[in-house]
């Protein structure tokens, strides 16, 4: 047989290792923490070098009640548990997730304005429910951020949380918040190489060290701009493996929100027949997204529906082997 | 992979050693060999403008000229598909340019009704994407019985059902001969030559000129097929690298591409095929695999099924990730009335992002409410990167309510922007003196209910 000669990169640079969550020897609470990051190659390329750690799901969570919102294949999955957060943590960990995501939401299931008060007490009910690492993100606007952050910052001390979205015109409060109390943040800049880098700057320059600091390049849904989303999460990766220090930070992306957002997951009637069986079509949506960015070097993928947290953690399994 | 100017430059008289007799003579008409050989890597002058270099030296140029993978293609009854000629790892880097073939498998164990019900399914379907129509490529008829008869009378069902291009999927040849006998009108790919039949299927190749995929679980295997097959005079070739894991087939794939690419290796300058549900521990994992495949680097997917919850979404992926990067898929700026609108109806503003503009028109449609949506020039990119780009700001805005005209179709003086781009209100206010700017939500799924209680 010919002798063929496999090129393989020689990369200089590799991702920053990161871990989330602190155990009680550690001065939190969690029974486990995760560490993400760490690759010196691309996406699950062993020929090449080393992926220590593998790319994590984070399994989302309210205390607000989304029924109303979600489509029908997405609340018949959790069923009853939707309207109670400590229920709907123990079944979150009893999916294939790894982390725990607390969404919070601008209302409470009242109606009533989400406060620092109810954003304590949601995530007191997390912390005490799972011990797995655990993210908290606000609802994405500037001022409630800040008030709920805050507030679940100091509920968390010691926790080693992950407090987010830091966007550019809204993260100096988050970023105190989180330093005062051990946590780390996701810094969310709009599909932009350079966005990403410089909000990077930004976060690291109020003192955050480089470790505590995971960055949200943002994604589309398949179908809807996911292919913005891939790029430049690959380019990222690249940068990263040449040596550009404020790329090396570990990914997150939130492919549930995105997919469960698209008429592909919430329309079950009036679509064209084409589109195949809702469900079946709804669940592929979400892990279809998942899966091509975590193929595009994705550490951590927010998800919503079991069964497509089952099908990544799969995937991710099979990738990883040898 | 094209040949620098200074590897052209070793094969030119300047660049020998010793120095050729003819070295840097000028007759060429450019001052040295140097700079000569940089025009012909910028291909901007012919090597018969050089007397002296040596006809190897001919032969490696001309061969550095074909593409690194070859183009390879499929046809039956005047429809055509064609994969390969693919030019980077990354789409970043330029862009791909032949979408992954995506097929359905047809045993031949089914009855010839099933058979003939699946292929006309299969041929038939059709799902609408931004305006793209996107279908299936072509069916892989596997001869999983191992009877010769039973293969013909199936490759003869799916003929008589539709005219999609084929596969023939045998290691036997005997069995790949009853297959091809029934395909008339159809230049079908045959799979797959192996050490053990290569010799024979190289023969059927030829006789029907159809392209042969070659099977081998190592590179080194594929590389040593494909170099004989050459040398008995098969050409079109097609790799089937038999490592169809997950983890396997991501490396071997972007081994090959790399090699293909980047050391210009040619024994494995070939589009590949696969077969994903070979690769999975669970059913529930084909679509995730083939989805990879799409991405990491398959000219042609081969499918277990005919299901369109599957099909849809791996199509959609397919059509986003073989965009050109520098192309977004752009819509015609101006006016679009929706349902239609009257001097009453709302007015929207979008961006002329594809994506976007189906997203928004989508639920205005189907929320069977009236409208008239503007469509600004933001370069094809969606709200939020334009708006970041600053492409989507309060003058373009502007701009495109007062270009369209619709002040002329409506009555009122509101405009819904989109909820994204809500700090904009104040300078589109001063922009936009005596219309009323409304904040609509930040995601067009929303666009009923806001239309519903807000307007």
């Amino acid at each position: 047989m010919p002798n063929v000669e496999i090129p393989v990169e020689k990369w200089i640079g590799s991702i920053r290792p990161i871990t989330l969550g602190a155990t009680t020897a550690e001065g939190g609470t969690r029974s486990q923490t995760v560490t993400i990051g760490g690759e010196k190659t691309l996406p699950f390329l062993g020929f090449e070098g080393k992926a220590p750690n593998r790319p994590r799901i984070a399994v989302e969570v309210r205390a607000t009640n989304p029924a109303a919102d979600w489509p029908a294949p997405l609340v018949t999955a959790w069923g009853d548990v939707l309207g109670d957060l400590a229920a709907w943590t123990r079944a979150a960990e009893g999916t294939d997730g790894d982390i725990i995501v607390l969404q919070l939401s601008a209302n409470d299931n009242n109606g009533q304005k989400m406060t620092g008060a109810k954003a304590r007490a949601a995530l007191r009910t997390v912390l005490k429910t799972t011990g797995l690492p655990v993210i908290v993100f606000g609802v994405g606007q500037a001022e409630l951020d800040n008030e709920l952050l805050v507030a679940a910052a100091e509920e968390g001390a010691g926790e080693r949380l992950v407090l987010g979205p830091c966007e550019d015109k809204n993260y100096r409060t988050i970023v105190a918040a989180a330093l005062a109390n051990g946590h780390l943040v996701t810094s969310r800049t709009p599909m932009d190489v350079n966005l990403s880098k410089q909000l990077t700057v930004l976060i690291h320059d109020m003192g955050m060290p480089l470790e505590r600091i995971i960055v949200d390049p943002t994604t589309g849904a398949l179908g809807y701009g996911i292919e913005y989303g891939y790029s430049v999460m690959e380019r990222l990766r690249v940068a990263a493996l040449q040596g550009d220090g404020m790329t090396q930070q570990p990914m997150i992306v939130t492919p549930g929100e995105e997919a469960w957002r698209t008429k592909e997951a919430r329309a079950g009637e009036g679509v064209p027949v084409a589109w195949g069986d809702w469900a079946a079509r709804a669940v592929n949506w979400e892990a279809m997204t998942a899966a091509t960015l975590v193929e595009s070097g994705a550490n951590i993928v927010v998800m919503r529906h079991p069964e497509a947290v089952g099908r990544v953690k799969k995937m991710i399994g099979e990738l990883m082997t040898a | 992979m094209a040949l620098s100017g200074l590897d052209i430059y070793k094969l030119l008289p300047g660049g020998q050693k010793p120095p050729h007799p003819k070295a840097n003579c000028k007759e060429c008409g450019f001052p040295t060999c140097l700079a000569f050989a940089m025009k012909l890597a910028a291909k901007q002058a012919e090597l018969a403008a050089c007397k002296y270099v040596s006809d190897e030296a001919k032969a490696k140029l001309s061969a550095a000229a074909a593409p690194p993978i070859r183009l390879i293609t499929l046809s039956a009854d005047g429809r055509k598909i064609e994969v390969g000629n693919e030019t980077v790892l990354f789409r970043h880097e330029k862009t791909f340019f032949h979408p992954a073939a995506i097929m359905v498998r047809v045993p031949d164990t089914l009855s010839a009704a099933e058979i003939a019900k699946l292929a006309k399914a299969a041929a038939d379907y059709k799902v609408d994407y931004v305006g793209m129509a996107l279908q299936l490529d072509g069916l892989a008829v596997e001869a999983a019985s191992g009877d010769a008869n039973q293969f013909a009378e199936a490759v003869a069902a799916v003929r008589g059902a539709c005219a999609m291009p084929l596969v023939l999927v045998t290691e036997d040849p005997g069995l790949m001969a009853a297959g091809l006998v029934k395909t008339a009108g159809v230049t079908p790919l045959l799979c797959a030559a192996t050490a053990a039949n290569w010799e024979a299927m190289a023969k059927l190749a030829k006789e029907a000129k159809a392209p042969l995929a070659v099977r081998a679980d190592s590179i080194a295997g594929l590389a040593e097929l494909t170099e004989k097959l050459v040398a008995a005079g098969v050409e079109d070739l097609v790799l089937d690298p038999a490592v169809r894991s997950f983890s396997g087939s991501l490396q071997t794939v972007t081994q090959l591409r790399r090699l293909a690419l980047k050391k210009n290796y040619r024994p494995v300058g070939y589009p590949l095929i696969t077969f994903p549900y070979l690769g999975i521990s669970d059913p529930a994992l084909e679509e995730l695999l083939a989805g990879q495949q799409v991405a990491k680097y398959a000219g042609f997917v081969v499918l277990s099924k005919f299901d369109p919850a599957m099909i849809y979404p791996l199509l959609v992926l397919r059509a986003n990730l073989f965009t050109d990067p520098q192309k977004p898929i752009q819509v015609e700026p101006g006016v679009y009335p929706i349902n239609r609108p009257t001097a009453d109806a709302p007015v929207m503003v979008t961006t002329n992002f594809s994506i976007t503009y189906f997203a928004v028109a989508n639920e205005v449609e189907s929320s069977g409410l009236p409208g008239w949506l503007l469509v600004a020039d933001a370069e094809g990119m969606s709200v939020l990167t334009a708006w970041a780009a600053g492409k989507f700001d309060a003058e373009k805005i502007a701009k495109t309510v007062k270009n369209t005209g619709i002040a002329e179709k409506v009555s009122h003086r509101k405009v819904v922007i989109p909820g994204h781009v809500a700090v904009l209100m104040g300078e589109l206010e001063e922009e936009l003196p005596g219309w009323q700017i409304k904040v609509g939500p930040r995601e067009a799924v929303d666009l009923p209910r806001y239309l519903k209680t807000a307007w």
